[in-house]
């Protein structure tokens, strides 16, 4: 449906062409940032931060990277834990190797090393399509893990193999390591999640978004209307790794201080991920935001009602999460296999015309 | 020198029957796929959740006791009896079918005509869901399956190659039975497909679901029968690996130790998945034995899917698969 809403005039082609049309969610945005930067910094504390918030900031960020190359380019990947190992270990030894430049630098240089890694598993996506790419990343996935697993260059000698987050400060406050405050670590991670929402928007909207789109409807077609496959698959491959490796360089200095690689970056991380941007939706920011919100959401919900409101066992509890994550997702694809993004769409739609449809 | 080809041959012997078990878990994989297109993630924790029913039935374990002691109080965990293993088998083969039909009515039913990645996340909700759900029912902790395979080193080969090399091969009783039965088992799918009537229904289902439709054939008959076939490959892979390692959640490992295999023998194909086991089983002890101790070991864990990419690149429908026709 064409989205936009009588008596807001457009009189440029810049103010037509923006990216939320509609007054009402124009405002809706800049109050949610307001309250974002403004308000929350001011009124949380570590548990929430911990339970709640860090996670939902970085996985947002990954599954907004996700989105890019599933949603809107169409290549299946579930390497998407190897590259926030990538992300993560590239950090590790940028922070260690180089102690007087800034966090914030090693973060985004750590989101380049996690591209350069994410073209190349990406090159066999100009041969292999479908599942068949979906279970090669696999390998990048497997193989990335053992890597920093075996090879004691990257987790400096350490006895335990594990690696852990010094202290760094940005502007005077620290960041990373044990003394961080909670709304220092809430901030940081705020500040990278919405300038990775705003450059994947407008990314996505662009000419590199619209080609990646031609690839993922079919890509021979967009072929034969000029976007070469080798250069759009390869950019969906490297713009999708930054993001992922910035969350993993986020994930590991910020938020959680110290990782063991195959307990943190393992399989279930790639799913978890891709679980977050199916159910948010395939191809839209917004989902991504959805998709992770709810699933950081959910297991909290279930193990406040579950063992501290009934007074279960935790395994138990665990087991019984576990049943409800798969039958919602089954649950979600059934009902709206477009995700939450599009259950959105719908619901204001009907909102606007509400309550004359006709 | 020959000391380290006779340890090679051994290695390569032991691969060669982890492979089978591969292809086990992979023909499964293939049967769904070629008959609905969903790439069934779930297979491995079918195999979990096949072994966790047999053992639960033999122990004669009380289904949820864990839920009804925490929300009751009560302390029941047994009902007091053993079942023959005969009689599991067969009792967990209809809670196998239960399941197919449930998956069927309740899931893949209402998302027929969705595009494959959707389906194939549906599968992965589906196997969360049956893990939690085995958990749930039979308790979490690792437990021992024991339907009277033998078990333990084969003397009869450790004496030959003794007397011919001088050095006893190592190979597990339980290895070659799985072999065996591994064997029977495809030989009977092969038969099955090829000359039953069903066999034939199904087939047709994989070539055209609308021409199959037009001559009669029930698709949900032939789902709910493909997704029970899936299931009993998945009871048969679920007591080897149960017997030989317990059963535990390692054991839903074993679908991503398929995926390789499939790729390189092709999604579509049972003879692929036969010899794509056998492959990615050999090559990756080969690769343990020989690379292994240069580069710290533990290769096992990404190797298949290495050899799986590379193979790829070159031929990217795999071994046996049908050759991709790509039109606009």
């Amino acid at each position: 449906m064409f989205y936009r809403e009588a008596g807001d005039f457009k009189t440029s082609y810049t103010e037509d062409s923006q990216t939320f049309p509609i007054k009402f969610d124009r405002y809706g945005y800049y109050v949610t940032l307001a309250v974002a930067f403004l308000v929350i910094p001011f009124i949380i504390n570590d548990y929430w931060v911990n339970a709640v918030f860090m996670p939902f900031l970085i996985y947002s960020i990954a599954a907004i990277g996700l989105n890019i190359l599933v949603g809107y380019c169409g290549q299946v990947s579930l390497g998407t834990g190897g590259f926030m190992a990538v992300g993560a270990y590239a950090c590790y030894k940028l922070m260690t190797g180089f102690p007087d430049v800034s966090i914030a630098i090693h973060i985004l240089l750590a989101g380049g090393i996690t591209a350069a890694v994410g073209v190349l598993f990406g090159l066999p996506s100009l041969r292999i399509k479908g599942f068949y790419l979906a279970v090669a990343t696999l390998a990048a996935q497997f193989f990335l893990v053992w890597l920093f697993n075996r090879v004691p260059w990257f987790y400096n000698y350490s006895a335990s193999g594990q690696i852990s987050a010094p202290e760094r400060t940005l502007f005077g406050i620290t960041v990373t390591g044990a003394e961080t405050t909670a709304w220092a670590a809430y901030m940081f991670c705020l500040v990278f999640l919405v300038a990775s929402a705003w450059i994947a928007r407008n990314l996505t909207r662009g000419m590199a978004g619209r080609k990646w789109m031609a690839i993922r409807d079919m890509d021979i077609a967009a072929e034969i209307i000029g976007v070469n496959p080798l250069r759009a698959k390869l950019s969906a491959f490297a713009v999708s790794s930054f993001f992922i490796g910035i969350a993993g360089a986020l994930f590991f200095a910020v938020y959680l201080g110290a990782v063991e690689v195959g307990e943190v970056f393992g399989i279930n991380k790639s799913f978890l991920v891709l679980f977050m941007v199916i159910i948010g939706g395939l191809g839209s920011i917004f989902g991504s935001f959805a998709g992770a919100a709810f699933l950081v959401l959910l297991p909290v919900f279930l193990k406040n009602v579950l063992v501290g409101g009934l007074g279960w066992p935790t395994d138990l509890a665990a087991h019984l999460e576990l049943v409800i994550v798969g039958g919602l997702i089954i649950t979600f694809l059934v009902a709206e296999p477009h995700g939450l993004a599009q259950l959105w769409r719908v619901a204001k739609e009907k909102l606007r015309l509400w309550p004359f449809p006709h | 020198m020959p000391e380290q080809f006779i340890w090679g041959i051994e290695v390569f012997l032991n691969g060669l029957m982890t492979g089978v078990l591969y292809s086990l878990v992979a023909l499964g994989f293939v049967l769904i796929f070629k008959a609905s297109g969903i790439f069934n993630f779930a297979q491995g924790v079918m195999a979990l959740f096949a072994a966790l029913t047999l053992v639960g039935i033999m122990e004669g374990q009380v289904p949820f006791s864990h839920l009804i002691n925490a929300t009751f109080g009560t302390e029941i965990h047994h009902f007091g009896w053993h079942v023959p293993a005969w009689l599991a088998i067969i009792l967990t083969m209809g809670v196998m079918v239960l399941l197919a039909w449930l998956v069927n009515k309740l899931i893949f039913q209402h998302l027929v005509n969705q595009p494959p990645i959707i389906l194939f996340m549906a599968a992965i909700g589906l196997a969360y869901f049956l893990e939690g759900l085995g958990d749930m029912m039979w308790g979490a902790d690792i437990k021992e399956l024991d339907v009277g395979l033998p078990q333990g080193i084969n003397t009869t080969i450790d004496e030959v190659t003794y007397n011919l090399f001088g050095y006893g091969f190592f190979i597990d009783n339980l290895d070659l039975w799985a072999t065996g039965i591994a064997a029977v088992l495809v030989a009977a799918l092969v038969i099955f497909a090829q000359y039953s009537k069903h066999g034939r229904a199904m087939r047709a289902v994989a070539d055209d679901h609308q021409a199959a439709l037009s001559v009669g054939i029930s698709l949900k008959f032939i789902w709910i029968m493909v997704w029970s076939l899936a299931g009993f490959v998945a009871l048969v892979a679920g007591i080897m690996w149960g017997t030989k390692s317990g059963v535990q959640f390692s054991l839903s490992l074993i679908a991503l130790k398929a995926l390789p295999v499939l790729m390189l023998g092709g999604f579509t194909s049972i003879p692929g998945a036969i010899v794509g086991g056998l492959i990615i089983g050999v090559g990756e002890k080969l690769f343990e034995f020989i690379v292994g101790p240069l580069v710290g070991g533990a290769t096992e864990n990404w190797f298949a899917y290495v050899l799986a990419l590379i193979f790829l690149v070159f031929r990217p429908q795999g071994l046996f698969g049908e050759k991709i026709i790509e039109r606009v």
